[in-house]
C-alpha cells in the first residue's frame, strides 16, 4: 500500500496538479502553441525552400541546400538550440529585445526545415516526370508547372510525414528551455517542471505531459486518418463499367465517325 | 459539312525538320533526321523501339533540346523562339495520358487556357466543356482522371491539347497504353482532326491507322530516316530491307 501511496503521490497529486493547472492552461500552453506553430510556419516555409533548391538543376544551390540539411538533420537538437540562442544573443537583443524566445523559435525552426525540405524534396520527386512534361507541353514554364500542378501533388503525397514533423515540433518545442525564458514565456514543461520542483513530486510535469498528448494524440490520428484517405482514395467502390459499353456509347455519338481513310 | 468545310476548321502550320540531331548527354539518339510535314496532312511514324520516334517529337516541342538541326513552323525557323512560347504552337499526347489527376476532367482541359492563355476563368472553363463536349465526353467533365477509362483519358488529353489551338499536333503512342476495344475510338477521334485539317505527327505502332490515315509514313530505325513516303509504298513496296523485316514481324 505504501508503494502505490508513494506512487500516487508522485505522479497524481491531485492537489498540486489543480495548484498549476491555470499556469499550465494560460502560459505553458499558449507558450507551447505559438512556439509550435511559428516554427512550424517558418520550418515549412524553409523547408519548401531547400527542397527546390535540392531539386534545382544547378549545383550552387544543390550544394548548399545538401550541406544545410546535412547540419541541421545531423546535429542534436539541444546543440542547436543552444548555438543559435547563445550564439546570436547579441544579435537577437538588438532586434527583439533581451527574450531568448524568437531564437527559440529560430533554432526550432531550423531543425525542422532540414527534416521538411527532405520530406518536401522526396514527395516532389515521387510526382511522375510526365507530370511536368504535359504542363511544358502546354506551354507552362517550368515555376508555373511546378506551382500549380507538381508541388501540389508531391505536398499532398506526404501530408502524413509532414503531420509526424510537426509532432515532432510540438515535443521539441521544450527544449528550448535551456536557454532561460522569462516567466510570462514558459512553455508546457518548463511550467511543469517550476510546479514541480515546488511541489516537491513530478505531478505538475504529468499534467504537463497530458497537455503535450492532448496536442500529439489528436495530430497522431490525423496522420492515420489522412494516410489512409490517401491509400484509399475517396473513390466510392463502383461496379466495373465493360469497355463495350463504351465503345457501343460512342458509336451512338456524332463525334465519332469511323475512320474513312484519309479523304483525299 | 463538306470534307473542306471540316479542314478549314484548324489551321494547321507546315512541319519541317532539317538535320535534326539529339543527344542524351554524349550519347547520339538522333542522326540528322529530315523531313517535311505539309500543312493539314497526317504524317505517321512507325518503327521498332529504340529508334528514337519518342525523342524526335520530344526535340520538335522542345522537351529535349535538340543537339543541332532545324525546326521550322509554316517556313520559319523556331529553335530561336521561347521554348514556352513555342509549345503553344504545337500540341503534344502522349503515352501516359498524363492526365493532372487531381483535377476533373473539366479542370484538366481548362487550366492552361486560365493560367497560360490567360483567359478569364469562367471563360477557360466553358471553352474546356465545349471541347470536351466534341471529343464526345460532355457527360464526363467533373470525373477525375482514375474515374475514367483510358480511352476516355486519352480523349480528355487530346482535348486538353486542342484547347490551346495549336497549329501542329504530335501524339506519341496515343494509344498504345489502351485496352484493345478502346483503341478504335481514339484514333477515330484523330482521324477526325486529320480530316479537319490539322497537321498531325503520329508516332503509332497502329499499321492500319498509317495506312488508312496518314499522308506519308515515315519509317525509322537507329535514330535515323530510313524511309519515307506514301502508305501504300512503304506497306506494300518497302525499298529498304530493315523496313521490310519490321513489317513482317508487325503484321
Amino acid at each position: 500500500m505504501d508503494l502505490l501511496e508513494t506512487l500516487s503521490k508522485t505522479f497524481f497529486d491531485f492537489g498540486a496538479m489543480a495548484q498549476v493547472l491555470p499556469q499550465l492552461l494560460q502560459v505553458g500552453l499558449v507558450n507551447t502553441l505559438i512556439i509550435s506553430a511559428a516554427a512550424t510556419l517558418i520550418g515549412t516555409t524553409l523547408g519548401m525552400l531547400v527542397a527546390l533548391m535540392g531539386l534545382s538543376p544547378s549545383r550552387l544551390l544543390r550544394l548548399p541546400a545538401r550541406i544545410y540539411t546535412d547540419l541541421f538533420r545531423g546535429l542534436p537538437a539541444i546543440l542547436t538550440i543552444l548555438l543559435v540562442g547563445q550564439g546570436l544573443a547579441r544579435l537577437s537583443q538588438q532586434l527583439f529585445g533581451p527574450s531568448p524566445y524568437p531564437l527559440g523559435i529560430l533554432a526550432l525552426s531550423l531543425i525542422a526545415s532540414a527534416y521538411i525540405g527532405e520530406i518536401f524534396r522526396a514527395g516532389i520527386q515521387s510526382v511522375e516526370k510526365g507530370q511536368l512534361e504535359a504542363c511544358r507541353a502546354l506551354g507552362m514554364s517550368y515555376s508555373r508547372a511546378m506551382r500549380l500542378v507538381v508541388i501540389p501533388q508531391g505536398v499532398r503525397r506526404v501530408l502524413p510525414a509532414l503531420v509526424n514533423q510537426f509532432i515532432a515540433i510540438v515535443k521539441d518545442s521544450s527544449l528550448v528551455y535551456f536557454l532561460g525564458l522569462l516567466v510570462s514565456e514558459r512553455e508546457l514543461f518548463r511550467v511543469g517542471q517550476d510546479a514541480a520542483v515546488l511541489s516537491g513530486n513530478l505531478s505538475p510535469l504529468v499534467l504537463a505531459g497530458l497537455f503535450y498528448l492532448l496536442i500529439t494524440v489528436p495530430l497522431t490520428h490525423l496522420v492515420n486518418h489522412v494516410d489512409e484517405r490517401f491509400r484509399t482514395g475517396r473513390r466510392r467502390p463502383r461496379a466495373p463499367v465493360s469497355g463495350l459499353d463504351e465503345v457501343e456509347r460512342l458509336e451512338r455519338t456524332s463525334t465519332t465517325q469511323p475512320a474513312t481513310g484519309s479523304g483525299r | 459539312m463538306s470534307i473542306q468545310a471540316k479542314r478549314d476548321a484548324f489551321h494547321g502550320a507546315s512541319l519541317e525538320l532539317r538535320e535534326l540531331t539529339m543527344a542524351f548527354d554524349e550519347t547520339e539518339v538522333l542522326h540528322g533526321v529530315s523531313f517535311a510535314v505539309a500543312s493539314g496532312t497526317t504524317t505517321c511514324v512507325i518503327g521498332p523501339s529504340g529508334s528514337g520516334k519518342s525523342t524526335l517529337l520530344r526535340g520538335i516541342n522542345r522537351l529535349h533540346e535538340p543537339k543541332s538541326g532545324d525546326v521550322l513552323l509554316s517556313g520559319r525557323s523556331v529553335l530561336g523562339d521561347k521554348p514556352d512560347e513555342l509549345r503553344l504552337r504545337i500540341g503534344m499526347v502522349f503515352q501516359h495520358f498524363n492526365l493532372f489527376p487531381d483535377h476533373s476532367a473539366l479542370a484538366n482541359v481548362a487550366l492552361a487556357l486560365w493560367k497560360v492563355k490567360r483567359l478569364a476563368k469562367d471563360r477557360a472553363f466553358a471553352l474546356a466543356a465545349q471541347r470536351l463536349e466534341e471529343v464526345g465526353l460532355g457527360d464526363r467533365l467533373d470525373h477525375r482522371p482514375r474515374d475514367l477509362s483510358g480511352g476516355q483519358q486519352q480523349r480528355v488529353a487530346i482535348a486538353r491539347a486542342l484547347a490551346m489551338e495549336p497549329e501542329v499536333m504530335l501524339f506519341d503512342e496515343a494509344t498504345s497504353a489502351l485496352d484493345p476495344e478502346l483503341v478504335k475510338g481514339v484514333l477515330n477521334l484523330m482521324a477526325q482532326l486529320c480530316e479537319r485539317g490539322m497537321t498531325m505527327l503520329v508516332v503509332t505502332h497502329e499499321m492500319g491507322f498509317a495506312r488508312k490515315v496518314a499522308d506519308q509514313v515515315v519509317f525509322m530505325d537507329e535514330g535515323e530516316v530510313v524511309e519515307c513516303g506514301p502508305p501504300e509504298q512503304i506497306f506494300d513496296a518497302p525499298r529498304s530491307p530493315r523496313l521490310a523485316r519490321f513489317l513482317s514481324e508487325v503484321l
